[in-house]
C-alpha cells in the first residue's frame, strides 16, 4: 500500500499535466505503477503528450522523492486518497477532470451529502450573516458544508456548520500544510477535527492565483449544490457556479440589493436562471427534503417566534429588550429609545444579555437575537 | 545710576521667557566715551540685535537725545538665550537713565517689557502673563507694558501693571510727570461670563451612546477614541466635550493664558483664558508642532490642550512620529523639549479625543453608501495605530449614523449644563479619593493602584471573567474597563463597582471585540 501511494505521489507532482491528461493516462495504463515503467519510447507514441510532459515524466522519476515526501505526508497527518480509494468523493469522480489524487487532512466520506456556500471574499455584514445562517441550518438538516476556507463568505459558512455541530470540507488553493490566508489557521484545525482540509496540490505548494479556478471545480464537482451567496461582478465565485452548471449540478444564489456591487454576481445568476434562495427550505425543496421542518422555518414563522420567544427566569426588563429586538438587528440608540431606557443601562443590559448568549453585537453598534435560540 | 567722569552705567529690570516661565533679565546700559557705537552682547537673537536700530530711531523721534557715544548694553544673565523684540523698551529706559535725561526713580522696582517702533510707540509682546507672575514672584512692584498685553498681566496680584502706548507716557510717569493708573480687572467677571455661542449637546440630536461615552470619558479624564463612517457626527460631538469638563479653576485659567499668551494665541482683548482650549489640529502637522519646539521655542499642540482636550481628527492619517510623540506627553502630562543651551518644560496634561473613519473609503457601516474596501485593507487602516497609543486611550466608541427621525421620540436633548453637573459630581469624588496620592482622575490609575481602587463586588468580579472566556476581550483591554468602570460607579455615586458597571463599560471597548461581521 505505501510501496503503491509512491507511484501516486510522483503522478501527482507532474504539474505540467493537467487533470485531464492525468485521467486518460490512467485509463490508458490503469495505475501510475504502469506508467513509470513505462519506457520513453513507448510514451512518445502517446499523441496527446507534448515534450514539456514528456521531459517531466522522465525527470521527476525519483523513487526517493517520492518517499521523502511521503514521510512527511505521515508526519503532518496528511493523507492520500487517490480516484481508485473508495474513500474518494463519489460525486467528484463523476466530474470530467476530477484530481488523480487528493491530499486530506481529516475524515472524508465518499457518500455525504455536500452542500457548497461561496461568495465573496469581500463580503458584506449581510453576506456574512447570510453565508453563517445558511450553513448553520443546512448543516442541521444534515448537509456536509463544503467551501473555500477564503476571506469573507466562505470563513462564514465554515464557521456556521462548525457551530451547529456539523461537518465541513476545505477545499484549498494551496498545499494543505500551508494555510491560506494565514489568519483562517485557527479555524483550519476546527474543520480538521469537524471534517477535512483538502487540497489537489502537493504540500508546499503556494497558492498561485490560477490554482483557485482550478480548485472551485472540486468543490462545486463534490457537492450536490452550489448556493453563491454574495457575489461582485466578476467574482471567483460566479466561476464556482459556471462548474457546477458544466456538472450537472444545482445553482443557487442569494438574491441582494440591486444596488450593492456584492450582489451584482448574485442577481444575474438568478437572471440567467439560477434558484433564488430567500430561506433554507428552498435548498432543501430541491433536495426532497420537507421532513425536517425544525430547522427550515419560513420568515414569517421565524418573526413570530422571534416575537414569542422567550427564554424562561428573564426579568422584564430582558422581556422587553428581546421583543424590540424580534423586530430585527437595531442600533443600541434605537433600542434604548424604544425599551425606554437610559444609554447607561441599556448598555449594561445588553452586555449581559450578550453575555447570556441571547443577543449578539454586530459592528457599529447594532444588536440582534441570536439566531441560535430560534432553533 | 552711577556717574564718575567719563563713563555712564545704569541697570533697569526686563523679563525673558522659558517655557511658560518668566525669569528676570538685567539690561545693564555702559555709556562711555570712544568711537560711537551700538552693542548688545548676552546671547541675543537677530531680533534683539536690531533692537539697536529701533531704540535709536524710537529715542531721537521721542524728542530725547540719542548719546553719540559709545554705548554697550549687556542682557544678564549672559548665558541665558533671549529672543524676541521684548527687550526694546527696557534697553530705550536703560539709554535715558544712563545718559542722565531720566531720573529720580528706583529702577529696581520696575520691569519694563514691550517692543519699539521707530517713532516712540509700544507694540505688544508675547508672554505678558508670564512676565507679570515673574514680576511678582521677584518682588517688583510695577510692570511697564504694552496698552495691548495689560488685560492679560492684570490677572495677576501684587504687581502695579502700567500700560503705556509710547515711550514718551513712559518718561513722564518716571519723572512723575503724568502718573500711569495701574490697569485692573475682575478676574471673577471673568468666570461668570455666559458664553451663548459655545456649542451645545442640546443641539446634537440622537447619538445618545456617544454622547453618554463621552460623558464617562469626562468624568474620569479618560482619553477617547471614536470610530464612525464619514458624516456620522464625529467632529460635532468633539467640538461639545469642552462644554461638559468642569469649569477652569483660576489657578489653570492663569496656566493655560500663560501658554497662549507665549504662543502668541490670546484674542486680543481678553485677559484670561476661562474656557477649556479645544484645539483640532490638522492630520498633516509634525512631531515639533505637536510637543513644541523649534529653533524660536514655542509651545506646540498638546501645551495648547492644557487642561483641554486636543482633538486628532482622521487618527490614522497622522503622521507615525507625531503620534507616538504623543506617549511620553500623555503619561507625564508636561512635554520638556531640549534645545542648545536649555531644555524647556511646557505642560500639557490634556484630553486626547480621536475619531477615526472604519475604513480608508469611509464608508463601511455607514448605511446609506458601499464601501469599496477589501477586507485587508479594512483591517490593515485601523491596524496601523499603534499599540501602545492604543494603550492610552481607555474609551473606543463606534458612531453611526443614526437618523434621528428612527428613534421615533421627540425627547429634547440634554443640554452641556446638565451633563456637566453631573461631571463635576464625579470629578469632586475621585479627587476626594485620591487626595495624597498624586492623581486626580481614574484615569491617571496604575496597576497597583487600580487593584486597590477599583473594589469590585462579588457578581462584578465574576462578570468580568465570563467575559473575558465568551467576549474575545484582549488581555490589555482589562485594566481599561477597570478604570471606566470605576467612573461609571463615581457618576452613580457608588464606592464599590457593581456589574451594571463593569457591563456598560465593556460597550465602550468595542474595537477589542472580534465581531462577526467585521
Amino acid at each position: 500500500m505505501f510501496e503503491r501511494l509512491k507511484y501516486w505521489i510522483w503522478l501527482a507532482s507532474l504539474d505540467s499535466m493537467g487533470p485531464r491528461k492525468m485521467n486518460l493516462l490512467l485509463d490508458m495504463f490503469g495505475d501510475p505503477l504502469n506508467l513509470w515503467h513505462c519506457s520513453p519510447d513507448e510514451l512518445k507514441k502517446i499523441s496527446f503528450l507534448n515534450e514539456n510532459n514528456l521531459n517531466q515524466l522522465a525527470d521527476r522519476k525519483r523513487r526517493e522523492y517520492s518517499s521523502a515526501c511521503l514521510e512527511e505526508l505521515k508526519a503532518k497527518g496528511i493523507r492520500v486518497i487517490t480516484i481508485r480509494d473508495p474513500e474518494y468523493p463519489e460525486l467528484l469522480r463523476h466530474i470530467y477532470d476530477p484530481p488523480a489524487v487528493l491530499f486530506v487532512r481529516g475524515t472524508l466520506h465518499c457518500d455525504e451529502k455536500m452542500i457548497a456556500i461561496v461568495g465573496s471574499r469581500k463580503a458584506s455584514a449581510y453576506g456574512a450573516k447570510v453565508a453563517y445562517t445558511l450553513a448553520y441550518k443546512l448543516s442541521k438538516a444534515g448537509f456536509v458544508i463544503i467551501s473555500g476556507m477564503a476571506k469573507g463568505i466562505d470563513t462564514q459558512a465554515h464557521r456556521g456548520a462548525l457551530e451547529a455541530g456539523g461537518r465541513t470540507v476545505a477545499v484549498l488553493g494551496c498545499g494543505i500544510d500551508n494555510v491560506y490566508p494565514p489568519e483562517n489557521r485557527g479555524l483550519a484545525e476546527r474543520i480538521v477535527q469537524n471534517g477535512a482540509v483538502a487540497s489537489e496540490y502537493l504540500p508546499g505548494s503556494k497558492p498561485m492565483p490560477y490554482n483557485f479556478p482550478a480548485r472551485n471545480r472540486i468543490i462545486s464537482g463534490m457537492s450536490l449544490g452550489t448556493i453563491v451567496v454574495e457575489a461582485g461582478e466578476k467574482s471567483g465565485s460566479l466561476i464556482t457556479a459556471g462548474y457546477a452548471l458544466d456538472q450537472g449540478r444545482e445553482v443557487f444564489a442569494v438574491p441582494g440589493n440591486i444596488d450593492s456591487m456584492n450582489s451584482v454576481g448574485t442577481n444575474r445568476l438568478i437572471k440567467e436562471g439560477a434558484k433564488p434562495v430567500t430561506d433554507v427550505k428552498d435548498v432543501l425543496e430541491e433536495f426532497g427534503i420537507t421532513s425536517d421542518t425544525r430547522h427550515c422555518i419560513s420568515g414569517n414563522e421565524r418573526a413570530n417566534r422571534k416575537a414569542t420567544f422567550f427564554p424562561p427566569n428573564l426579568s422584564d426588563e430582558e422581556k422587553i429588550l428581546l421583543k424590540c429586538l424580534a423586530e430585527g438587528r437595531q442600533h443600541i440608540d434605537i433600542i434604548a429609545a424604544k425599551c425606554g431606557m437610559d444609554s447607561a443601562s441599556i448598555s449594561a443590559l445588553l452586555t449581559m444579555m450578550e453575555l447570556s448568549g441571547f443577543v449578539h453585537q454586530l459592528p457599529g453598534k447594532y444588536f440582534e437575537i441570536d439566531e441560535k435560540l430560534l432553533f | 545710576m552711577q556717574q564718575g567722569g567719563d563713563f555712564l552705567l545704569s541697570t533697569v529690570k526686563s523679563c525673558a521667557l522659558l517655557g511658560i516661565d518668566g525669569r528676570v533679565v538685567d539690561v545693564e546700559v555702559d555709556i562711555s566715551n570712544g568711537i560711537p557705537s551700538f552693542d548688545i552682547v548676552g546671547l541675543g537673537d537677530a531680533a534683539v540685535r536690531e533692537s539697536r536700530e529701533r531704540v535709536r530711531a524710537a529715542i531721537k523721534n521721542s524728542g530725547f537725545e540719542y548719546p553719540v557715544r559709545r554705548i554697550t548694553v549687556n542682557l544678564a544673565p549672559a548665558n541665558l538665550r533671549k529672543e524676541g523684540s521684548s527687550y526694546d523698551l527696557a534697553v530705550a529706559i536703560g539709554i535715558l537713565y544712563a545718559s542722565g535725561q531720566l531720573s529720580g526713580f528706583d529702577a529696581d522696582k520696575y520691569m519694563f517689557v514691550g517692543e519699539l517702533s521707530l517713532d516712540g510707540e509700544i507694540k505688544p509682546v508675547n508672554g505678558a502673563l508670564s512676565m507679570a507672575a515673574c514680576a511678582q514672584q521677584n518682588g517688583i512692584e510695577n510692570l511697564v507694558l504694552p496698552v495691548q498685553n495689560a488685560d492679560e498681566a492684570a490677572v495677576v496680584k501684587g504687581v502695579n501693571i502700567l500700560p503705556a502706548g509710547h515711550i514718551l507716557e513712559v518718561a513722564d510717569h518716571l519723572q512723575e510727570l503724568n502718573k500711569i493708573t495701574p490697569h485692573k480687572v475682575n478676574s471673577e467677571n471673568l468666570f461668570s461670563r455666559f458664553d451663548p455661542d459655545a456649542p451645545d449637546f442640546a443641539d446634537v440630536k440622537g447619538q445618545d451612546i456617544a454622547k453618554r461615552a463621552l460623558e464617562v470619558a469626562a468624568s474620569g479624564g479618560h482619553n477617547v477614541l471614536m470610530v464612525g463612517p464619514a458624516g456620522s457626527g464625529k467632529t460635532m460631538l468633539a467640538r461639545r466635550l469642552p462644554g461638559i469638563l468642569p469649569s477652569l479653576t483660576f489657578e489653570e485659567a492663569i496656566e493655560v493664558t500663560k501658554i497662549y499668551s507665549i504662543a502668541g494665541l490670546l484674542p486680543p482683548g481678553s485677559s484670561l483664558i476661562t474656557k477649556r482650549p479645544f484645539r483640532n489640529p490638522h492630520h498633516t502637522i509634525s512631531a515639533v508642532g505637536l510637543t513644541g519646539g523649534g529653533k524660536i521655542p514655542k509651545p506646540g499642540e498638546i501645551s495648547l490642550s492644557h487642561y483641554g482636550v486636543l482633538f486628532l481628527d482622521e487618527l490614522p492619517e497622522f503622521g507615525c512620529e507625531a503620534l507616538e510623540a504623543l506617549r511620553q506627553p500623555l503619561e507625564d502630562g508636561s512635554v520638556t523639549v531640549a534645545r542648545l543651551n536649555a531644555s524647556i518644560t511646557y505642560p500639557a496634561r490634556f484630553m486626547l479625543l480621536c475619531a477615526a473613519n472604519p475604513c480608508k473609503c469611509g464608508n463601511y457601516l455607514s448605511g446609506s453608501r458601499e464601501c469599496t474596501c477589501s477586507p485587508q485593507s479594512r483591517s490593515r487602516y485601523l491596524g496601523r495605530l499603534s499599540a501602545p497609543l492604543l494603550d492610552r486611550i481607555d474609551i473606543q466608541i463606534e458612531i453611526s449614523p443614526v437618523k434621528y427621525t428612527e428613534l421615533g421620540c421627540k425627547k429634547r436633548a440634554e443640554s452641556s449644563r446638565a451633563i456637566r453637573k453631573r461631571v463635576e459630581k464625579a470629578r469632586e469624588i475621585q479627587l476626594k479619593r485620591y487626595r495624597g496620592t498624586g492623581i486626580y482622575s481614574n484615569s491617571q490609575l496604575k496597576p497597583p493602584m487600580i487593584d486597590e481602587f477599583c473594589v469590585l463586588d462579588g457578581a462584578a468580579a465574576e462578570l468580568l471573567g465570563k467575559a473575558f472566556e465568551s467576549l474575545g476581550l484582549s488581555a490589555r483591554a482589562h485594566d481599561r474597563i477597570l478604570k471606566v468602570a470605576r467612573t461609571i460607579a463615581d457618576l452613580d455615586e457608588s464606592e464599590t463597582i457593581r456589574t451594571c458597571h463593569v457591563a456598560e463599560a465593556m460597550q465602550y471597548r468595542s474595537l477589542d471585540r472580534k465581531l462577526r461581521d467585521l
